[in-house]
């Protein structure tokens, strides 16, 4: 158990350097999903079954697909990392951190945790999944129930902040395009007039004459 | 068994790498990366004060931290998106907006 401990923890600290210390943003988020994947590992040691396949699922599943995703979309290449300015801050940053972690050391590897297990309420013979069901559901039943909330709040803030922009630049890219006048436009055929003036859809009739804006402002 | 002060050590560590991380690099998605390096450290401090007090609330607040963390990336991946919209560059560096 201890070998496997020390094993577990030396690929977590190792890609987790890789993690910060890689150029590519890609290469950075595979190493970041081996460092969940050994931290799933160290929570089956610590015998936390369940949250060691929560973070298999959800971290090294949901949230990594998601950054794989947004750099993917954004399609960042390496990162330039040069000049004076940029050097002396990652000197300093390394500085910081070096204190910071001779003060967890210190306070982390002498004060606690040195006692044996406390017995503590003796728990039913339960698994852990179970045990943590019924403590969820009972005592922390409202702080469950908030959780819910909070994830409904961030998936329409998500979707709100990614579509509202794109709102905001169709309505100022037709604004532009009526305040060229009508000569500025590239004549439109029948058939598009016929889609484009009832207007009793303007989701659909506002996607061709975006981009006919757009293809008519590229070639003046 | 192992020490929780084993434990706690190693959160320390990947802690301070997260620390490292967030000052150190300038792409946004990197930094987040760090902050989810943080916030695995706290979750690994919280799992191992639960074994060692032999109660199951440190795990239930692991529970909650991972949900707050789901919801941060994808609200905060989403601000990232908009500002490479904007600026084309997620460099933290030259997005200076707010500088007055």
């Amino acid at each position: 158990m201890t070998i496997l401990f020390a094993g577990l923890a030396a690929v977590l600290v190792v890609s987790s350097l890789m993690v910060i210390l890689h150029k590519n943003p890609v290469t950075s988020a595979l190493f970041l999903v081996l460092a969940f994947c050994s931290l799933a590992g160290i929570y089956l040691t610590l015998q936390a079954e369940f949250i060691g396949m929560v973070q298999v699922i959800v971290y090294a599943g949901a949230i990594m697909v998601l950054f794989l995703f947004v750099i993917m979309y954004l399609n960042l290449g390496r990162d330039v990392e040069t000049g004076i300015q940029i050097a002396v801050r990652r000197g300093l940053g390394w500085i910081v951190g070096a204190v910071l972690l001779a003060e967890g050391a210190v306070m982390f590897g002498r004060r606690w945790g040195l006692g044996p297990v406390t017995p503590g309420p003796s728990r039913p013979p339960v698994g852990n999944t179970q045990a943590l069901g019924q403590i969820l559901y009972s005592r922390y039943l409202f702080p469950f129930e908030v959780t819910s909330m909070v994830l409904l709040v961030a998936m329409v803030g998500a979707i709100v902040i990614t579509r509202g922009q794109e709102r905001a630049r169709r309505e100022s890219m037709g604004t532009r395009a009526g305040a060229r006048g009508p000569g500025g436009r590239p004549p439109r055929t029948h058939a598009e007039e016929a889609v484009a003036e009832p207007g009793l859809a303007p989701a659909a009739a506002g996607e061709p004459e975006e981009q006919a804006s757009v293809a008519g402002s590229a070639r003046p | 068994m192992i020490p929780a002060s084993w434990s706690l050590l190693l959160s320390a560590v990947v802690f301070t790498i997260g620390v490292i991380g967030v000052l150190v690099r300038r792409n946004a998605i990197v930094i987040f990366m760090s902050v989810e390096l943080m916030l695995n450290s706290g979750n690994l401090a919280f799992v191992a004060f639960a074994r060692q007090l032999n109660s199951l609330d440190g795990q239930v607040f692991v529970f909650f931290v991972m949900t707050v963390a789901a919801a941060e990336v994808a609200v905060g991946l989403a601000i990232i998106v908009n500002l490479f919209r904007l600026r084309e560059s997620v460099f933290v560096d030259e997005i200076n907006l707010l500088k007055g």
